[in-house]
């Protein structure tokens, strides 16, 4: 259901929004001064009611990540709170909007989030490449001091909070939670073996939780409204609370980032906010980040049995499911980011899945060998397909290689390419047979409508 | 010759130190404040990093190495990085790529004779809803032309 709010984006694109000043007019930093005089246990009860799932990708309710935080801080183990702001997962980008257009939500959202841990210290890892947003970060963080919300003695409260910005230097595996970690340590962003998670051993050994940069900067709108009012405004309540940010980018006429109540329908996303297809038809959408399998806008849901979770919609068009973490998973893709990127029918879909194949082969650690072997091996096979030099046998292999990827790596990396070459392959099947047979000749044989000078 | 910061830089090191609870985290951030003044991580770099943080060269070396953000080899003055992942192949970043190897002379990876301007591709740079887009030294330029790329290198081969 469409339904626009303005709970984290109410200050997006005002000359002044990123402001101290524009911020405490807004009613800012009341909720961190509350949350401060509140127990720890009461905070994260707040967040449980307000079922937020985390907005980094995976989804995990955000009050459970922050109940297996140890009770009590055992003497020599603090905690530890770092925020995901790696945000590289391609067709993503709702967390730069964020820290560009009000930082100050991320540093609120940061002191409620220590309080909530019993962590005194907060590391925000932002990709290198986001020189505006980490000035922005740093300025709200140094503004926050000067007044006094921060420091040894916030709001004049006996609970020191300090909130540090951590430049990244150019990798997407960073994003992966315990890679982050490593990163942070000053080590190669190599992802770890959980066990240990995080919340036993995480940033330099110690009790850890690592949240997206969204979820800890819906943290003040959640207070303010209270967990379970906040949860109503979905229409997926008590699944999947709150609203969110959805994006939408590739071809479609505005592009950009619209804040809504959980539970909008893509076919809304691309019509209703991103102002329809541009130059043709939608032939298909990648939900929610390049990880995410690819769904085509001829596609029906297919849940005849009654105790389908997706039986209400069955026979409909999956661009009119409601975007949620379980519908989603339920449709054989992922909710992912949110962050839609679209398709129209005169984009070739071989060359789509060649363009981001080649973008995991880039990305892979390279730690582990199915990974780094097979990526590479699967843009190989796609470079001789789009040279025209293709084979049937070509195409199956494609899907040796991506089952050999899955489920054998360290990190769910693997995953986040096999998943999503496997999704091309099954849903454009024919169109793969026919490029293969012609040599890419009688297909579209582009991505781009036009040359960008023309648009 | 040994690698030094400048006075004002040395000024941060305390400042960086302090936010972490051991040496080593310094790690990336010391990587960065010494490449923003020499322009690239030369092996005096990495020695000096290392002699700071306490740990050996290989370790530094081996972050260095991990991360396509240090250059381990002298680069140009200024760098051009042009998106080429999806949302903006999908508005012709290939074709932008194209124009700035013809409008700069060289090859992606490369540096103008001059030593003005590196050229690279850059994966997905969170800049999808305002494609195509580039990168220059530390700036977003979105929604770009080929007109508009232009204009962006000249001014950059005169600076
Ligand atoms: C390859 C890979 C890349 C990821 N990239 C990101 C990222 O850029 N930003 C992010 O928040 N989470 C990313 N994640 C998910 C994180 O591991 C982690 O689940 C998330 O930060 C948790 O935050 P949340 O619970 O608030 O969603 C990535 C995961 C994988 C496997
Ligand atoms: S694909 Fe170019 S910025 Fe995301």
């Amino acid at each position: 259901m469409l339904q626009r709010t303005d709970h984290l984006t109410k200050r997006y694109g005002i000359p002044d929004g990123f402001t101290l000043t524009r911020y405490l007019a807004d009613g800012g930093y009341v909720q961190a001064r509350r949350a401060l005089s509140m127990t720890r246990e009461e905070l994260v009860n707040e967040c449980k009611a307000a079922n937020l799932r985390g907005r980094g990708g995976a989804g995990f309710p955000m009050g459970v990540k922050w109940s297996f935080m140890a009770p009590t801080v055992a003497p020599g183990r603090p905690h530890y709170l770092v925020i995901n702001a790696d945000e590289g997962e391609p067709g993503t980008f709702k967390d730069r909007s964020m820290m560009e257009g009000d930082p100050h939500a991320t540093v609120e959202g940061c002191i409620i989030g220590c309080r909530a841990i019993g962590a005194h210290v907060a590391y925000i890892y932002v990709r290198d490449e986001l020189h505006l947003a980490k000035d922005r970060l740093w300025a709200a963080i140094r503004e926050a001091k000067a007044k006094g919300f921060l420091g040894a003695k916030p709001f004049g409260v006996d609970y020191a909070v300090e909130v540090y910005v951590h430049s990244g230097a150019g990798a997407y595996i960073c994003g992966e939670e315990t890679s982050l970690l490593n990163s942070l340590e000053g080590r190669r962003g190599e992802p770890r073996l959980k066990p240990p998670f995080p919340a036993q051993a995480g940033a330099f050994g110690m009790p850890t939780t690592v949240n997206n940069l969204e979820s800890i900067a819906t943290v003040p709108a959640l207070m303010r409204l209270g967990g379970d009012n906040f949860s109503k405004i979905s229409s997926l309540h008590p699944k999947e609370g709150g609203s969110r940010l959805y994006g939408v980018s590739g071809h479609v006429n505005t592009p950009g980032i619209f804040e809504c109540a959980v539970g909008l329908t893509l076919r809304e996303l691309i019509y209703d906010l991103g102002g329809g297809v541009k130059g043709g038809e939608l032939l298909a959408v990648i939900p929610g980040g390049s990880s995410t399998p690819i769904l085509r806008a001829d596609e029906l849901v297919e849940a005849p049995n009654e105790s389908h979770p997706l039986h209400a919609w069955h026979g409909m068009s999956v661009l009119d499911v409601p975007m949620g973490v379980e519908t989603f998973r339920g449709l054989g893709t992922m909710l992912g980011t949110c962050c839609a990127t679209v398709l129209s029918d005169k984009a070739c879909p071989v060359l789509a899945m060649h363009n981001l194949m080649r973008f995991y082969r880039h990305e892979s650690c390279g730690q582990c060998t199915p990974c780094r072997e097979g990526s590479g091996w699967l843009e190989r096979l796609l470079d001789t397909i789009v040279a025209g030099n293709g084979t049937m046998d070509d195409l199956n292999r494609l899907h040796e290689v991506a089952n050999s990827i899955m489920g054998n790596t360290i990190c769910a990396f693997g995953e986040g390419t096999a998943m999503p070459a496997l999704g091309f392959l099954k849903k454009f099947r024919r169109e793969f047979e026919e490029y293969i047979r012609t040599g890419g000749r009688s297909s579209t044989n582009r991505l781009a409508l036009a040359q960008p000078a023309a648009e | 010759m040994a690698f030094q910061l400048t006075p004002e830089r040395e000024q941060e090191l305390a400042e960086i130190f302090a936010r972490y609870p051991n040496k080593m985290a310094a790690c990336l951030p010391l990587l960065h404040l010494a490449q923003e003044q020499h322009g690239w991580v030369s092996d005096e770099v990495v020695t000096w990093v290392a002699e700071k943080l306490d740990v050996s060269t290989a370790h530094v070396f081996g972050v260095a190495t991990f991360y396509s953000l240090y250059h381990t080899h002298p680069v140009g003055k200024h760098h051009v990085w042009v998106c080429r992942t999806l949302s903006c192949a999908l508005h012709g970043a290939d074709d932008i790529v194209k124009h700035c190897e013809k409008r700069l002379g060289i090859h992606v990876g490369e540096t103008t004779a001059d030593g003005a301007v590196t050229l690279h591709t850059a994966e997905c740079l969170a800049s999808c809803g305002t494609a195509p887009m580039m990168q220059i030294d530390r700036e977003y330029h979105e929604n770009l032309t080929l007109a508009k790329v232009d204009v962006l290198l000249d001014r950059l081969r005169k600076s």
